[in-house]
């Protein structure tokens, strides 16, 4: 089984690339597809009837959604696996980006749109900066000389990380993506691990405790004159 | 790489599913190249395809050669590599960058270590502008016609490529003429995208577009030279109306006769 990991903003073009790479997958792929998202998709019932591919949603809540894609992350293989299945594609809410849902054996896929602000790499540095391919979605929209000095803002960030530039809607420049989802090893033995430690605030807000003020909260807790945070409970 | 190559254009197929009108275009070093037709008839598409160097990856399934091959991944994938400079139409750039910095990152990607290009650059773009650009101006205040000369300015001085791509360069009012003469300099292969009867007519070839694809690819054989002279007049005097106008000129029923008096200084246009 191959394990593909696609993070990315909000509208960044995550699901165009995932149906181009769906689209072109080599002879003898069997696609599952895992959406993970706070309270609406609609991804995975596109995807289902545009390929006839196995899919699954599961809506976090309260909870934040790269966090819930950790947990459920060995069941949805399990599942990819029950159904004899050996890709299977894992698509981000894309929230707040400071999370890294890349895990080892996984090919780590960023999308970033070319529309989304010089800096956006740099605010979004955890999210590229342990991924395998940057994929910059949206070229058509802007000038050749801007796509150039956006892929140069990624390399400031991640000097070494692969850059594949994209109109994901037409699938233009998409082959190297597929060359090297191609080339990806499947899972091997060892235990599955996160690739960087993410910051989940496993607090109280997360699960939905609306109180503001750190004396309302448990959990990993800041007030603020304290240099860093602490843990408050049990 | 700059001095000899050959681009090659292999046919792909057009929006009803038809082969186009042509086996293989090759480009040269000087040789210039309009296409025309219809919008939404393929134009931009083509400029797209030769600026990514598809390989049958884009709706069309075009293929893109150079020197009779498939180019090397890194003429497709590293700006410093790239034999391919494109201005398109865009007009606005949504880069939260001053001038300065965009300019300098480009640089850092085209052409490392060459930071004295910045001010070679700024120079030129404000030779194609009315209202000169700064460089501490933000990218993203810049006006229409003022992105696109910083952009005719960039592909020119810090892409400095064998093969130029120019998508419709005769709108946002910048100053034609003078993007016309910075580009016959340098032994380049020109490749533009164009309305204006004057710019498709003085290309060695001119692609005609229509249904997505090529239709037919016409050769300059001089018997359109007349009608060239003649759209060169009219050029002129459109020029020196328009400039007029822009300077908040006035005119009354008799000053048309001066209007049609050719003053030798406007268009110097040579073959593009």
């Amino acid at each position: 089984m191959k394990l593909l990991i696609i993070a990315g903003p909000p509208s960044g073009g995550k699901t165009a690339v995932i149906r181009q790479v769906i689209k072109n997958l080599p002879e003898g792929s069997l696609p599952a597809f895992l959406k993970i998202d706070v309270v609406h998709a609609t991804e995975d019932q596109e995807l289902a009837e545009e390929f006839d591919i196995p899919v699954k949603k599961i809506y976090s809540g309260d909870v934040c959604p790269d966090h819930m894609g950790i947990l459920v992350l060995e069941d949805a293989l399990r599942w990819a696996e029950s159904l004899s299945r050996n890709i299977l594609i894992i698509e981000s809410a894309g929230l707040c980006l400071r999370c890294t849902p890349y895990t080892t054996y996984s090919l780590g896929i960023a999308v970033v749109s070319a529309v989304s602000g010089t800096n956006s790499p740099l605010k979004m540095a955890p999210l590229l900066a342990l991924a395998d391919v940057a994929v910059v979605t949206k070229t058509d929209l802007v000038s050749q000389a801007e796509k150039e000095v956006f892929r140069e803002s990624i390399r400031k960030v991640v000097p070494k990380i692969d850059i594949v530039e994209t109109n994901a809607i037409q699938g233009t420049g998409l082959r190297y993506l597929l060359r090297r989802i191609a080339d990806h090893p499947d899972i091997g033995p060892d235990q599955i691990m996160l690739r960087g430690a993410p910051p989940l605030g496993v607090c109280t807000v997360c699960i939905g405790k609306k109180e503001i003020g750190w004396k309302n909260h448990f959990g990993v807790i800041r007030p603020l004159d304290m240099p860093e945070p602490l843990y408050r409970g049990d | 790489m700059t001095e000899q190559f050959t681009l090659t254009i292999q046919s792909g197929k057009n929006r009803l599913g038809e082969q186009e009108g042509f086996e293989n275009i090759e480009i040269k070093p000087g040789n210039t190249l309009s296409i025309v037709g219809p919008t939404g008839s393929g134009k931009t598409a083509l400029i797209n395809d030769i600026e990514t160097l598809a390989q049958g990856d884009t709706v069309t399934g075009r293929r893109i050669l150079i020197n009779g091959e498939e180019p090397p991944e890194s003429f497709v994938r590293e700006p410093a590599f790239k034999p391919i400079a494109m201005i398109t139409q865009n007009t606005r750039c949504l880069a939260d960058l001053s001038v300065k910095e965009f300019l300098l990152m480009h640089i850092r990607a085209r052409k490392p270590g060459r930071e004295d290009l910045l001010e070679e650059t700024i120079a030129l773009a404000n030779t194609f502008t009315g209202e000169a650009i700064s460089l501490n101006s933000r990218m993203s205040g810049l006006s229409g016609g003022q992105t696109r000369s910083l952009m005719i300015a960039d592909a020119l001085v810090i892409g400095d490529t064998p093969i130029l791509l120019l998508d419709e360069i005769e709108n946002a009012g910048i100053f034609k003429d003078r993007v016309i003469q910075s580009l016959q300099g340098g032994n380049k292969a020109v490749i533009l995208v164009t309305h204006d009867p004057y710019l498709a007519l003085t290309a060695d070839r001119r692609i005609v577009m229509k249904n997505g694809g090529v239709a037919s690819v016409i050769e300059a054989t001089g018997q359109e030279q007349h009608l060239i002279e003649d759209l060169a007049l009219i050029e002129d005097r459109l020029h020196q109306i328009r400039e007029k106008l822009r300077q908040g000129a006035a005119f009354s029923s008799t000053s048309s006769k001066v209007l049609m008096t050719p003053t030798g200084q406007g268009l110097q246009l040579n073959r593009v």
